[in-house]
């Protein structure tokens, strides 16, 4: 965190200030570490080993806060017993089906509840579509379930829970993470002691840690982790996901994502949504409880925002102009088609997928393979640059006389040269006046795609044809008069906030809550969640109100979605029946004088609807909520311990192994994520692991992950082309332990080179006790750490080491893993030219992987055919 | 204008230099203990104060790429690994015996997590211009383009310098220089270091690397509260058991009467590249006269022995 | 054998900065010092009716003169920065105090040098005010006499009033080494340009300059604790031998042969040869101390492990 994330690591040195205890639990000794109380080394891609151990920690002990537990999760929800659990099926949960690698999740929905969710081919289009991600803000789609509020029903989610952690034992954490026990049980009753009535734990993760094949996995384990010890809408606790840009919590709100439309809406779906109504009925799911139940209002109301007067009830809000999906268009699939010739254009926005994506190589290639790429940059990055200074010129691999693609570069303001807000991590937005105008010819975003939009409409202007309707039917007014006087006509970002903020149409009255869009048209609103940003026509997001000018939880500086809500279902801050918890942690309670919910927060539940509030029979969404269902989005309006719907690698989260790793999976028989979506091509080779043979698998016999430094930003596209920030980090280096130099002979500040079956990247080698060898299942591992901010462009160059990454996703969200391979390391720099590729070809041919054979994703059943790693050959070493 | 502590010992600086009801003294208390590494100090100055970069060599000392304060770097971040002292010796010398490629086997003298390894430490410390109350640049500078401000710091006049380089080798911590490059750059030759932000102090701003420091490791304000604040601090640490806390800089009556901008350490300052007990040079500049003097009255005396002996 | 001194440094980097100063500053020294000595020769001379002595006293002194301005203008890089020194005087410093020393000093020195070129002239042809400079010489020749002792003395103050750990450490006999130097040098001359018989004093000088500096040389090593070590090392080390070499040969050759003409003008030119080294070595040893962290932690860490930190007591 200190290291990407230095500003908002103020905050966790002023709780340190106050005597809060850090721990830091990292691959490596970052600056993070250096500052925390405790760091704890780990593994890199075995976190859901770890959490699970300290899940497995809280329940054996009893140490969870029971009554938060029962009253507000899962925990007392019975579930089918025809689920049946990874502990007794090597792996695997209840359903799966090897054909397809997905599951039939019918098993695992709640007891004696008629199952209307998914079936085995949804899965399969969920994972092609990430689709499942809808979920992430949705819930499961369940409404109450048969309860034992003992919690001793053996079909109960509390004892299932019990049962799938019970093998995640400090010895196991040991074994698979390399966690000393004396470290894992200091993380234990730290964090056990520190949470409960009286105090809360918040746990902060960077978003590296969802880039897994288990990814969604990891936030879930801490999901579950932090409810057993009601640290979920409390004060002081809470899950923190750090960013990795200014606004990146805004670009999934209003989404860049192929799958989701603005407030977490799915894309609809060519197949599943033929009318609106479907569509509508697939996202509120009829029956079930809480504030999904109004989705036909906020798709009504983003409708109308497109397409103004044009959207009518007659015409399904012009629901037929959406486009439809209809399967995986994600980044990397796109990327390969590309390869495959499959994509005409291309538009970068801020990306510099040449350095920043995994697998650069086939990124670079993609990209040259193109009629035409749009790239909108600060500065020329190697995403516009690969056609003449990629490592692939150098191979022959692209030739820039023969390289078809054509690259528009257009110079991009930046965030001091336009207006606009930034939605933080707290979901804050936050307002940013321009400070000065851009020079030349670099203009805004808003700018571009408006002008873009309007050449376009100006071209088929007078088209007849029905599929240019949509373009013609959209609302496209954003440069108010004021401005067009301006010599290139900017758009007002204000303009845009409004109606993303949305107004009554009849009057232009802005609406200063999601609850007062109407599904009959008359209302329009782009985004159903920042509804209130422009609430009574003033720019919340503007607000800068001073800290000793207003309460601790500061309501008046920014605006955090939903309704200015600082921290999410904080009904869960009070009792079942409405008091704080504690005083020292009160936080939003029930005022019984007043008859209303108060506190120092906006509260996350109705403002008039008392705790002992039990709905009538047969009411649906938000009338179903009872008084103390805190978790109102949820279906069934408890915090989710156990998912029944919407993940595609199961209800629980279980350990696998990385898709690259040379161990074994410790805990059970299926290596990895059996679910995860892989691409089978020649281009895209994967790394032996088990089941392969072990001399396969030593090919690559250390651990390496990446991550960003303090003196560069992710690609370096905003840091390597400045000198004040160049000359505090100018060379790609390597970390490695005393151990590892002297057992590979680098030398420090010498060359080394990282070699996959991907590619080689090269860099300085920093040898630093700073990386520790772990002990695993009674082997040594060394990890190796690099950091992926170079490229062949700016003031200082250097290898990219996402180079090195192959592609394989998470199946929930279609996330790539790129936080952990296996690699080789040699001293030296790597061969240049041709050479490379024979070299990469000589590690494919000694991995096995020259004929196109790859390691198997399913290994239940295997596990007698498995050859301890110690016999590996050493002679098959280059 | 030249009082009894004027060359050593405790003194308001701006009242010895003459200016008559100066504004409080302004300085740092730069909390290495919160320290997090992060250059935005080192940056922020650049950017301030137009300061050119320093070459983009990197030096394998850890995380530092700047080295040292020098004429292009104003403020600077050093990184401390400290390596854990093993518990005991590594004996054997031979080649470990390796079962698999990078797996050992558990008679390996390998360090592995957990084991021998008590408190590996990586400190972290933001360095920058003293600002002494006695300053050895300011007294030897020949142009008086060194000069004392109305807040206590100490300056250079850019434009009155002229590249003499006396003030260099004066400096007890090693932090003035003469730019030598980029050969473009302004004030090539001429005598550079941080000016606590004069420009900003006297708009009632914060300097730059203040205002930047995200965790408050770098504290700006009157030195006379930095101090109480510091010795709060370091009481504070040595009370929570971090027993190796200690101030530096922040004594009046220290070699150079008290640094302007002083520091909490966690190890002794020559860890962190700074002298353990510094002292300003021209306390003994009335006895360095006194022996030039008998030195010259020698000189004048031998010639003239030297002309008598012959007469005589 | 004393154990070599343990220390901690940030990554063996020096604490101190060494001076910017090029070979521009000792030998600025060295010439500065040779015309001080001169000065006082040429006035001896003038009053002893030496005129040999007399006349090369002033030249040699308006020679060294007009280099040390030379070097300085060099090391300063234009001329016109001498000039910001003009600006102020400041006892603090003793760049500037020799800046005060010099100018007052130089000008004298000047006449008393131009005075001599004039008398050297046909008597008809001088103009009005050669002859008012002939008539000042005299005077101007006894001043710059009593102004040279300062010039040769200020360079020791310079060198030690730095950060500089050999150089500070040297402040109580480094002004007895320079001025013992500068009489060396300027002997040294006095017994290359003059014959012997005029050359008495410049041969006493030279001896007695030679061994003033070897003895407060020899002192000044035992006063200085562990930041002498660089005077025996690398480049210093070279010069200083040098120098003592160079100093004790031509300090013996002037006595044991002084009074033959060509012995006379190899030991002056060893002597001033011995000055050189003595300059640069003494220079040296103050940048490669300040190089190496050494030489500025050790004697501040055993002042702190006695338990005596340096501390202000009223």
């Amino acid at each position: 965190m200190a290291e990407a994330h230095p500003v908002g690591f103020q905050w966790v040195m002023e709780a340190k200030l106050r005597g809060a205890k850090i721990i830091h639990v990292d691959p490596r000794f970052t600056r993070t570490s250096a500052l925390a109380h405790t760091f704890v080394p780990l593994r890199a891609g075995t976190d859901i080993a770890f959490l699970g151990g300290i899940i497995n920690y809280v329940l054996q002990n009893e140490l969870d806060f029971r009554e938060y537990v029962v009253a507000y999760t899962n925990a007392a929800s019975i579930v089918s017993d025809e689920y049946t659990d990874p502990d007794e099926l090597d792996g695997l949960f209840s359903g799966f089906d090897p054909e397809t690698r997905t599951y039939s999740p019918e098993s695992w929905q709640y007891a004696q509840q008629e199952h209307e969710g998914d079936t085995r081919q949804d899965m399969h289009e969920q994972r092609e579509t990430s689709s499942a991600q809808q979920f992430g803000s949705h819930g499961a789609s369940v409404s109450s379930a048969l309860r034992d509020d003992t919690l001793q029903d053996p079909n109960c989610v509390y004892q299932i829970l019990k049962r799938h952690f019970s093998r995640y034992t400090p010895e196991m954490v040991e074994q698979v993470c390399g966690v000393s026990p004396e470290a894992f049980r200091e993380v234990c009753e730290a964090w056990t002691q520190n949470s409960g009535r009286e105090r809360t734990t918040a746990l902060c993760y960077s978003v590296g840690w969802t880039q897994h094949s288990v990814g969604a996995q990891y936030i879930r384990t801490a999901a579950i982790l932090q409810l057993l010890l009601g640290n979920i809408g409390r004060t002081g606790g809470g899950i923190m996901a750090l960013r990795g840009h200014a606004s990146i919590q805004g670009s999934t709100d209003i989404p860049t994502l192929f799958d989701l439309l603005p407030g977490y809406l799915p894309m609809p779906s060519a197949s599943k949504h033929p009318d609106f109504q479907t569509y509508v009925d697939s996202i509120r799911k009829p029956g079930a409880k809480g504030f999904w139940d109004n989705s036909k209002a906020y798709t009504v109301n983003l409708l109308k925002a497109y397409w103004g007067e044009k959207a009518t009830a007659e015409n399904d809000f012009c629901f037929d102009y959406m486009p439809k999906l209809t399967g995986d268009h994600g980044t990397y699939r796109t990327v390969l088609d590309m390869i495959d010739g499959k994509v005409k254009g291309y538009f970068l926005f801020g990306q510099n997928p040449a350095v920043g994506s995994a697998h650069g190589r086939a990124q670079r290639l993609g990209m040259a393979n193109l009629d035409w790429l749009v790239v909108r940059d600060l500065v020329e990055i190697e995403s516009a640059s690969f056609w003449r200074n990629s490592p692939e010129i150098a191979t022959g691999e692209i030739v820039p006389e023969e390289c078809r693609t054509e690259v528009f570069l257009f110079p991009a303001a930046s965030h001091v040269e336009k207006e606009g807000t930034f939605t933080q991590t707290q979901r804050m937005l936050q307002w940013r006046e321009k400070a000065l105008d851009p020079k030349g010819d670099c203009r805004s975003e808003l700018w571009f795609l408006y002008h873009l939009g309007r050449l376009l409409r100006e071209r088929l202007a007078g088209s007849a044809r029905e599929r240019d309707r949509p373009l013609l039917d959209l609302v496209w007014d954003y440069v108010p008069p004021e401005h067009q006087h301006e010599p290139w006509g900017e758009p007002s970002a204000e303009k845009v906030l409004m109606e993303i903020n949305g107004y009554e149409i009849a009057t232009g009255r802005p609406l200063s809550s999601f609850t007062e869009m109407k599904e009959d048209g008359s209302t329009l609103g782009g985004c159903w969640i920042y509804t209130g940003v422009f609430k009574d026509g003033v720019n919340q997001a503007a607000r800068r109100k001073p800290a000793s000018e207003q309460s601790w939880v500061a309501p008046e500086w920014g605006w955090a979605w939903p309704a200015n809500r600082r921290t999410l279902y904080n009904r869960a801050s009070a009792d079942p029946d409405g008091k704080p918890w504690s005083e020292r942690k009160a936080y939003v309670w029930w005022d019984e004088a007043a008859g209303e919910w108060t506190g120092h927060d906006v509260p996350d539940f109705e403002k008039t609807k008392p705790p002992s509030y039990r709905a009538p029979d047969g009411a649906r969404g938000v009338a179903a909520l009872a008084g103390d269902d805190a978790f109102i989005m949820n279906g069934d309006g408890k915090g989710a311990l156990y998912v029944p719907q919407g993940l595609i690698d199961g209800p629980l989260p279980t350990h696998y192994e990385p898709v690259e790793s040379p161990f074994r999976n410790a805990l059970y028989a299926q290596q990895g994520n059996p679910t995860r979506k892989d691409y089978p091509r020649p281009d895209n080779p994967i790394n032996p692991s088990f089941p392969d043979e072990a001399e396969q698998v030593a090919v690559f016999p250390y651990v390496f992950t990446t991550s960003r430094l303090t003196e560069h930003h992710t690609s370096g596209a905003m840091s390597r082309y400045l000198e004040y920030l160049s000359e505090l980090q100018p060379e790609m280096f390597v970390e490695v332990s005393p151990a590892l130099a002297q057992e590979r002979g680098l030398e420090h500040m010498g060359w080394c080179h990282v070699i996959t079956s991907r590619s080689a990247v090269e860099g300085r080698v920093l040898v630093t006790e700073r990386l520790i060898p772990l002990r695993v299942e009674g082997r040594v591992v060394h990890q190796v750490w690099l950091p992926y901010h170079w490229g062949a462009g700016g003031m200082v160059t250097g290898d990219s080491a996402n180079d090195l990454f192959g592609i394989t996703l998470d199946p929930n969200v279609l996330i790539q893993e790129s936080k952990v391979g296996t690699c080789d390391v040699r001293p030296g720099r790597r061969p240049t030219g041709p050479a490379l590729r024979e070299y990469i070809a000589g590690y494919l041919q000694r991995a096995g992987l020259d004929t196109g054979r790859r390691t198997p994703i399913l290994t239940t059943g295997t596990a007698g055919s498995h050859t301890d790693g110690r016999e590996a050959d050493e002679g098959a070493q280059p | 204008m030249i009082g009894k502590t004027s060359l050593f010992g405790p003194v308001n600086p701006a009242r010895d230099a003459g200016y008559d009801d100066p504004p409080a003294r302004k300085g740092f208390f730069t909390d290495t203990s919160i320290c997090i590494g992060c250059k935005a100090c080192e940056v922020a100055c650049k950017e301030w104060n137009e300061v050119p970069d320093n070459g983009f060599d990197m030096l394998g000392m850890s995380y530092d790429n700047t080295g040292s304060l020098n004429a292009n770097s104003w403020r600077h971040v050093a990184f401390v690994e400290q390596p854990a002292r093993p518990t005991a010796p590594p004996v054997d010398l031979g080649m470990p015996t390796l079962l698999h490629d990078g797996v050992a086997d558990d008679g390996q003298q390998t360090t592995v997590a957990g084991e021998d390894r008590p408190d590996f430490r990586w400190l972290m410390s933001s360095d920058v211009c003293k600002h002494c109350t006695h300053a050895a640049c300011l007294d030897v500078c020949p142009t008086g383009s060194l000069f004392r401000t109305e807040f206590g710091t100490v300056v250079v006049q850019d434009d009155i310098c002229n590249g003499c380089g006396y003030c260099v080798p004066a400096c007890p911590y090693g932090v003035i220089e003469r730019r030598e490059r980029p050969e473009a750059a302004k004030n090539v030759g001429i005598a550079q270091k941080c000016t606590l932000c004069y420009d900003r102090l006297g708009a009632g701003m914060t300097p730059a690397c203040a205002q930047a420091c995200p965790t408050q490791s770098i504290q700006f304000g009157d030195v006379d509260e930095l101090r109480e604040r510091a010795k709060q601090r370091v009481e504070a640490l040595q009370a929570g058991g971090v027993t190796d806390a200690r101030l530096y800089g922040a004594d009046p009556e220290d070699g150079v009467g008290g640094a302007g901008a002083f520091f909490l350490l966690l190890d002794e300052p020559e860890v962190y590249g700074l002298p353990p007990d510094p002292v300003v040079t021209t306390r003994d500049l009335p006895h360095m006269y006194q022996r030039a003097v008998v030195a010259a009255g020698a000189l004048l005396l031998g010639a003239v022995l030297s002309f008598l002996e012959r007469r005589s | 054998m004393v154990p070599e001194a343990t220390f901690t440094s940030y990554s063996g980097l020096p604490v101190v900065k060494a001076s910017p100063w090029k070979a521009d500053i000792p030998a600025y020294m060295f010439f500065g010092g040779m015309a001080a000595g001169s000065s006082l020769l040429a006035a001896g001379g003038d009053l002893t009716g030496r005129p040999a002595l007399r006349r090369a006293g002033r030249f040699t002194a308006l020679i060294g003169l007009s280099a040390t301005m030379a070097t300085l203008v060099h090391d300063l890089g234009r001329p016109g920065r001498f000039l910001n020194m003009l600006r102020t005087a400041k006892l603090t410093s003793p760049m500037s105090v020799g800046t005060w020393i010099l100018s007052t000093y130089g000008p004298i020195a000047g006449v008393a040098a131009a005075a001599e070129l004039v008398d050297m002239l046909p008597e008809r042809r001088v103009p009005a005010l050669f002859r008012l400079v002939s008539a000042v010489g005299r005077p101007a020749g006894f001043v710059a006499a009593l102004t040279a002792p300062p010039v040769a003395a200020y360079t020791a103050v310079l060198l030690s009033d730095t950060a500089t750990p050999s150089w500070h450490e040297a402040y109580r006999e480094l002004p007895f080494v320079f001025v013992g130097s500068a009489a060396a040098a300027a002997g040294g001359v006095g017994m290359l340009a003059v014959p012997p018989d005029q050359a008495g004093p410049a041969r006493r000088m030279a001896v007695g300059g030679a061994v003033l500096e070897l003895v407060a040389e020899q002192r000044m090593e035992s006063s200085m604790g562990i930041t002498a070590e660089p005077l025996h090392q690398g480049k210093a080390g070279r010069w200083m031998r040098a120098s003592k070499a160079l100093t004790i040969t031509g300090a013996l050759g002037s006595l044991l042969g002084g009074r033959s003409r060509p012995v006379a003008a190899v030991s002056g030119a060893a002597l001033v040869a011995g000055s050189v080294c003595t300059r640069f070595g003494i220079f040296e040893a103050g940048q490669q101390s300040a190089r190496d962290p050494k030489y500025t932690v050790v004697p501040q860490r055993e002042r702190l492990d006695r338990g005596e930190p340096t501390r202000y007591r009223g």
